[in-house]
């Protein structure tokens, strides 16, 4: 995107910090911070996977083998705010932190005391989360919220004590967000290398300014939403009461005020990060940069007023379903753009596929799966068939787990060279991403015609006609849970050592990060570069 | 946004401790109270841990800051960089009220009305009528017991007309000592700080007393349904920020009077300025949508 002329590498002071725990504690150090935001993101994926196992276990066969069903419940919940909140937005910052600085020539992130903070409240957000569970061992309570992780009024107001829990969890995280993306805005505003004006900043800034606005935006319903529920549980407010002139469905649309956008939060920082993949390995120019941007800006704009889509069947008036249902559709041509110049980039490129390149080319493919399952849902007449059956959960987990989390991945394998220092084993990234890409699909196509055949979500027990695709399902699972092993192998094996990476990993990589050494001394850019 | 050069170097702090702290703290704070509010009286202890924590940091980080800040370690960048995040807090702030506002709308103009309009023979709830104010056709249910929905609104022109003038007086004094400070008169930047703070503890002050008559004399309750639920959580979260400012006000009075903020470099106290600027228009909204209308 930009051409640096400066000296880099000037900054050779080994900086003194503390060593051990105290240095991961007290760090300032957007590297350090990035670090532990990563490492955090990749212990609780590999927990919130655990948690689903036991849940396909469960769905292997008709009938209750495993658990008791409201085990069941609590499962579901804490698998999906683990994965949202401290998996997969978890790794989206530890990006933002490793590589913002970096690809804008700043010398560290903008508040870096506050960065540290942000961090820090991650892991007392999944402690309140997960500490009911073994409260209920203890005879405290009756475990972790078992209401999925909407919250939906009435049951969360009914719920036990785990609801509570889960109520201060999200305010922490929630109070983690909201200072992540100041963090992040201030940096993009304030630390750019002299030069780089705001429409020659890499996209994957763009993409990360549109979620942190997003963020800013919604995260603070979301934290009114929840104080609401807290106050209706213990201190005799109604806003979800019909005797006290509420409405159960109030909280349905200040959750998904916030729950719409917190998709395209998830996904604008990928959708960021793809097009350095496609145009480093495709070694051609991002093709329609400026189309990129006005889209993330339509799709950012768009997604704060599409919210009531997730709730079509709770009887809304007939305008504000039309409404909703154009409104929604209507995404899909910002988003189809984007699917356009990705493409678009590849297109007679001199193509290589090495590990991130083979997991962004994955990564179109199966969002675009789940983009197009979700315009089928958006449709009014469709969705009331649809509606809270397992094609929901396959669509989702398209867009998430594929558009999400495969999208991570690529990153990972692409910038943990530069990173660490060191190349990353091809072969068995290669494998991972062969293995993930099939089983996922083994898992998550069957759910389609499950959901299509009638099967409801959230149900430990089902009719007996489901259970052939229920158990190939299961069986996927367990062999994409098992193949993230291979992914954390040679993440450690990368992190400890094997073949050197050179400055700037790949053949044709282009931007500010890969004029440093790999890995990057502890200070980058304390004299910023100029551009041209 | 255009492109701007930078003399020198951005400050970087050292490591610090104090983000841990703060995070342990609120855990403990969270934790306790979680306890407390399901019936285990030890919450308290953790609760008390816990806010002596978050004072201790406040008080350490805080104190590092201004010393760095009349150490000279902040220059025009960094000045910059705290403008930013403070205008972006403010913003996130808009959309926390914003989501009170929210649920205060959808009551009034979509479920009450909905409530009173259904088919006579169908509704829970014959011969009510969905006006507003009200506490619901169910009456208002305090710790389980049912209490029937009599209360008195809260009336615009008494209390609440004198608060307003109160706080939009506030937004002039402190303007006015702003004005102060950027002429160098530290008599005026010290005077219009203190008859802010006047007007904030005053403002206080009055809310609190009005929160007693609703409770003693008007039978308003927290618990007195739709109408209770979003006059107290909007009231009572605008409170706990008006609170937030005084406090923040006083600390910037207190480091006026040592001396602290030079004409052209005080954001320390411009961010208190635009917060409770901020709390300012809050109220505004609020007296015309919560007590006039």
């Amino acid at each position: 995107m930009s051409t640096a002329t400066a000296t880099h590498h000037q900054d050779d002071h080994h900086a003194e910090h503390p060593t051990g725990i105290m240095r991961w504690l007290t760090t300032t150090n957007h590297k350090d911070i990035g670090t532990m935001y990563l490492t955090f993101s990749l212990i609780m994926f590999l927990l919130g996977g655990l948690l689903i196992l036991a849940v396909r276990a469960e769905l292997f066969q008709p009938g209750m083998q495993v658990m008791q069903p409201e085990f069941f419940n609590q499962l579901i919940g804490v698998h999906a705010l683990i994965m949202i909140f401290a998996a997969l937005m978890p790794a989206a910052t530890g990006f933002a932190n490793w590589m913002l600085p970096l690809q804008l020539g700043a010398p560290d992130m903008a508040l870096p005391r506050l960065n540290n903070w942000g961090f820090w409240l991650l892991p007392p957000a999944a402690i309140l989360l997960l500490a009911p569970f073994v409260l209920a061992l203890l005879g405290i309570g009756d475990g972790a919220v078992a209401t999925g992780w909407t919250f939906y009024a009435p049951l969360s107001v009914q719920g036990g004590i785990g609801t509570d829990f889960a109520i201060f969890s999200v305010h922490l995280l929630g109070i983690s967000s909201v200072m992540g993306s100041i963090n992040v805005l201030v940096t993009i505003f304030n630390m750019r290398a002299p030069g780089m004006t705001l429409m020659k900043m890499p996209i994957f800034a763009w993409g990360w300014m549109i979620t942190a606005f997003l963020l800013i935006a919604t995260i603070p319903v979301l934290a009114g939403g929840v104080t609401m529920l807290l106050t209706d549980r213990h201190f005799g407010t109604h806003f979800f009461d019909a005797a006290g002139g509420g409405d159960p469905i109030l909280f349905q649309h200040l959750f998904w005020f916030f729950g719409h956008p917190e998709v395209y939060i998830v996904l604008l920082p990928v959708w960021g990060l793809i097009p350095h993949i496609l145009t480093t390995f495709s070694r051609k120019p991002t093709y329609g940069y400026k189309a990129q941007v006005y889209s993330f800006w339509a799709i950012g704009i768009l997604s704060v007023v599409v919210w009531a889509h997730h709730f079509f069947t709770v009887g809304l008036p007939t305008p504000a379903l039309l409404y909703f249902m154009y409104s929604t559709m209507s995404i899909s041509l910002p988003l189809a753009v984007l699917f356009f110049c990705w493409i678009a980039t590849m297109w007679r490129g001199s193509m290589t596929f090495e590990t991130p390149m083979l997991f962004t080319v994955g990564w179109i493919i199966l969002f675009g799966i789940g983009g197009l399952t979700g315009l089928v849902l958006a449709d009014v007449a469709a969705d009331a068939q649809y509606h809270h059956s397992y094609f929901v959960v396959a669509h989702f987990h398209y867009t998430l787990f594929a558009g999400g989390i495969m999208g991570i991945m690529a990153g990972v394998y692409y910038w943990l060279p530069k990173m660490t220092g060191h190349m990353y084993n091809e072969k068995l990234g290669k494998l991972h991403f062969w293995l993930t890409t099939i089983a996922f699909n083994v898992t998550f196509i069957p759910q389609f015609f499950l959901g299509l055949a009638g099967m409801p979500r959230r149900i430990p027990d089902y009719a007996l006609q489901f259970s052939e695709f229920n158990m190939i399902s299961t069986v996927g699972a367990f062999v994409l849970g098992l193949s993230q092993l291979i992914f954390v192998y040679n993440v450690i094996r990368t992190v400890r050592g094997g073949e050197k990476a050179t400055d700037k990993v790949w053949e044709s990589s282009v931007g500010l990060e890969w004029t440093l050494p790999s890995p990057p001394p502890y200070h980058s850019f304390s004299e910023q570069p100029v551009i041209k | 946004m255009t492109t701007q050069t930078h003399e020198g170097h951005y400050f970087v702090p050292n490591p610090s401790i104090y983000p841990v702290i703060l995070s342990t703290s609120l855990l403990l704070l969270a934790g306790g109270f979680i306890f407390n509010i399901n019936g285990h009286d030890a919450g308290k202890w953790s609760m008390l841990v816990g806010f002596l924590g978050i004072l201790y940091v406040l008080f350490g980080w805080f104190g590092k800051v201004i010393g760095e800040s009349e150490g000279g370690m902040y220059k025009k960048w960094e000045d910059r960089s705290f403008r930013i995040g403070m205008i972006v807090f403010i913003a996130s702030e808009v959309a926390f009220f914003a989501a009170f506002f929210g649920a205060l709308f959808y009551m009034r103009v979509i479920s009450v009305p909905e409530l009173g309009g259904f088919d006579s023979e169908f509704t829970p709830y014959p011969g009510y009528a969905g006006d507003w104010p009200t506490a619901g056709p169910g009456g208002a249910t305090v710790h389980g017991a049912y209490t029937p929905a009599n209360f008195t609104p809260m009336g615009a022109w008494g209390i609440p007309a004198i608060n307003t003038l109160i706080l939009l007086t506030s937004g002039v004094t402190v303007t006015w000592a702003h004005w102060g400070l950027l002429k160098n008169n530290r008599k005026q930047l010290i005077a219009g700080l203190a008859m802010t703070v006047a007007l904030g503890v005053a403002f206080l002050c009055l809310q609190a007393y009005e929160y007693h008559h609703a409770y003693q004399e008007l039978g308003l309750t927290l618990g007195s349904g739709a109408y209770g639920a979003t006059f107290f959580m909007l009231t009572g979260f605008h409170g706990f920020h008006v609170t937030l400012g005084t406090i923040m006000l006083i600390v910037i009075l207190l480091r006026s009077i040592k001396g602290h903020f030079k004409s052209d470099h005080h954001f320390g106290f411009e961010g208190v300025a635009w917060y409770w600027h901020f709390v300012d228009v809050v109220w505004l909204l609020l007296f015309v949508l919560v007590y006039w209308l």
